[in-house]
């Protein structure tokens, strides 16, 4: 009989405890099927953040390290650096990467440091019950933003590839998204691509995936994914910010 | 082996090569540069890695990681930079990861100053970052200790599965003073079966603290401090001289204890009986036999560069039994043995303090 569903080997069996709709189980998915495709799994040091994905160190069936809130790209560089030929990944929601660890994503990304970020922007901070994160969009409404986000009073939503583009360090830079399966197919390759780039040698590598809170963003599952195809992607273009094997291609 | 002339901080850094330290992660702040100068030039020439962080938080979270794959790492820092490593410290005694951080200690609070202090026994002793844990904490006394001392922590580190701090400052790091190395160690032997270096053939390896089930994180709790007492019982280290006859003991540790020993020398000159008691290792305290040495006979004189941090634990150990003084400089001064004499005598000759 021919297989066409199974778990990938870099999944635990254990169930994950998301949200239903929540897309940060179909990210986890996607970067265990990259793991497999390579099959890298024995070689790899997963690092998990503080988020809602803060478990991942339970999901992913790999040596794994759980990250203070925001360092995890500077616990992924000391493993890297004493670890050269291993694999070292991250897994980082919005709050953790682009606020309070705005500055060892940075700093890694300058240092070009070999290792492959992912990034799960759902514009909120999701475990700690929908406050305002640094992506949360110019108006949208959460917990600490309860009459909409003010540009007047908190500025302006982040760009992280965009950001980390203007650097010299990174290799790889994309945005992709989760709410329908051309889209998830799409970030697989992404995330996949990420991980090539570290195999390579080619330093760091961060794919953006915008991905939904239905539970803070106080909508149904179906209702997330429209909500940020509508609203999310125009403000975060989909695309790849940087792939320096392209312009090596040129 | 030929003794060599050196300045404490790169006595301590040579010698952490020597143990074995194969990782050093820093970031700059005075009066500890010299660590991570030294290290970022002979650690890649000796088979290890030298990174500038972009902040103390970054490399404490890099020795975090590192040491999670097992690697002997070390990161250095002073005063306010050990304040911004305190989350990270408390993960790594959370995650029982063996790793080594030095505070060559400046006057505070706040920036405070460049110059030595004495301020932050607390926050070494008693924890410093949040929750339940300690640290074990080493105070050299000479640059032979700054090396020494740093070859132990490696090794205790291992031992115990424990952050280990050295407890230096500013004078201990900038003097130089002859020194004399062991040889490279040996740590092949040292096994680590929990580490994240791949799970090739086995189960994947986890470095967490998390553990949201109170009744799993209370036993996780109970598991930490047992150890924290068998360290009690097995890792006191101190220094005792002409305490047997001493109506005054000083008690002193780091560049206080060598002031108070140069006092402790001008008072047995003029036929005083006073001896010195020096902690060498402040976590565990060595709490029984400072309280031995207890009797109403005798009386304690602390000396340090703080406000009166030590002197708690003093007075704990010495539950009341005889009476304890204390003299002190602040903001960078350290105390002379002269001034230290003049409240030796004054105490004797029952002018008290
Ligand atoms: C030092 C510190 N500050 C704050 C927190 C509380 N905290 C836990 S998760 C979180 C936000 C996570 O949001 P995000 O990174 O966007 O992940 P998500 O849950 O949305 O996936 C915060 C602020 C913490 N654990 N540690
Ligand atoms: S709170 Fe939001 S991000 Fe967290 S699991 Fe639920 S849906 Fe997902
Ligand atoms: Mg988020």
């Amino acid at each position: 009989m021919k297989t066409v569903f199974q778990k990938p080997e870099a999944l635990t069996d254990v169930t994950m405890h998301y949200c239903p709709g929540c897309t940060h189980g179909v990210i986890h998915r996607l970067v265990a099927e990259a793991i497999d495709s390579l099959g890298i799994r024995e070689q790899t040091i997963g690092v998990a953040s503080v988020g809602c994905s803060v478990f991942a160190y339970d999901y992913f069936n790999c040596d794994m390290q759980q990250a203070a809130h925001g360092r995890a790209p500077a616990v992924a560089t000391g493993i890297k650096r004493v670890l050269p030929d291993k694999m070292v990944f991250t897994y980082q929601g919005d709050g953790d990467l682009a606020s309070i660890g705005m500055a060892e994503i940075v700093h890694a990304a300058a240092r070009g440091e070999n290792i492959s970020v992912i990034f799960v922007n759902n514009a909120i901070y999701g475990m700690t019950s929908g406050q305002m994160a640094p992506t949360t969009l110019i108006g949208q409404k959460t917990a600490t933003s309860p009459r909409g986000r003010s540009v007047s009073e908190t500025g302006y939503p982040i760009k992280m590839c965009e950001l980390l583009a203007t650097l010299e360090g990174p290799s790889y830079l994309a945005r992709v998204s989760s709410h329908d399966p051309r889209h998830i197919n799409q970030a697989g390759r992404a995330i996949k691509k990420a991980f090539e780039m570290q195999q390579q040698g080619k330093g760091f590598a961060m794919v953006e995936v915008l991905s939904t809170c239905s539970v803070n963003w106080g909508m149904t599952p179906v209702d997330s994914m429209t909500w940020l195809a509508e609203n999310m992607i125009p403000y975060y273009p989909l695309g790849v910010y940087k792939d320096i094997t392209a312009e090596e291609g040129k | 082996m030929a003794k060599t002339l050196m300045k404490g901080n790169e006595a301590l850094a040579e010698a952490a090569i020597r143990a074995g330290c194969k990782a050093f992660f820093g970031y700059p702040i005075t009066p500890q540069n010299e660590i991570p100068a030294y290290m970022s030039y002979h650690l890649p020439l000796r088979g290890g890695v030298y990174l500038q962080a972009e902040s103390e938080v970054s490399a404490i979270n890099m020795v975090y990681g590192a040491a999670g794959t097992g690697t002997r790492v070390m990161t250095s820092s002073s005063s306010p930079g050990i304040s911004l490593k305190q989350e990270g410290i408390s993960y790594i005694a959370a995650g029982e990861l063996p790793c080594v951080i030095v505070n060559v200690v400046r006057c505070g609070p706040g920036l405070g100053g460049i110059h030595p202090g004495q301020g932050d026994y607390f926050q070494a002793v008693k924890g410093g970052g949040h929750g339940d844990y300690r640290l074990i904490v080493l105070a050299p006394g000479s640059v032979q200790e700054m090396a020494d001392l740093t070859t132990l922590a490696f090794d205790l580190a291992d031992k115990w599965r424990n952050p280990v701090m050295i407890l230096s400052d500013g004078i201990l790091g900038q003097m130089m003073e002859p020194v004399e190395f062991a040889s490279n160690q040996d740590i092949s032997e040292v096994e680590k079966p929990w580490a994240t270096t791949g799970a090739v053939g086995r189960k994947p390896n986890v470095i967490n603290t998390l553990d949201i089930i109170p009744e799993s994180l209370e036993k996780r709790n109970y598991e930490l401090i047992a150890k924290y007492e068998e360290i009690k019982g097995e890792e006191i280290r101190w220094q005792e001289v002409g305490t047997e006859d001493a109506e005054l003991i000083l008690v002193a540790y780091g560049t206080s204890a060598r002031v108070a020993r140069s006092a402790m020398e001008l008072a047995r000159k003029e036929g005083l009986k006073v001896g010195i008691f020096r902690p060498i290792s402040l976590f565990p305290f060595p709490e029984t036999q400072l309280g031995a040495l207890a009797s109403p006979e005798r009386q304690f004189l602390v000396v340090e560069m703080s406000a009166g941090q030590m002197l708690e634990d003093v007075r704990l150990a010495v539950e009341g039994r005889c009476p304890i003084h204390f003299t002190n400089r602040l903001g960078g001064m350290v105390p002379t043995p002269e001034e230290v004499l003049v409240k030796i005598k004054g105490i004797l000759e029952g002018r008290g303090n």
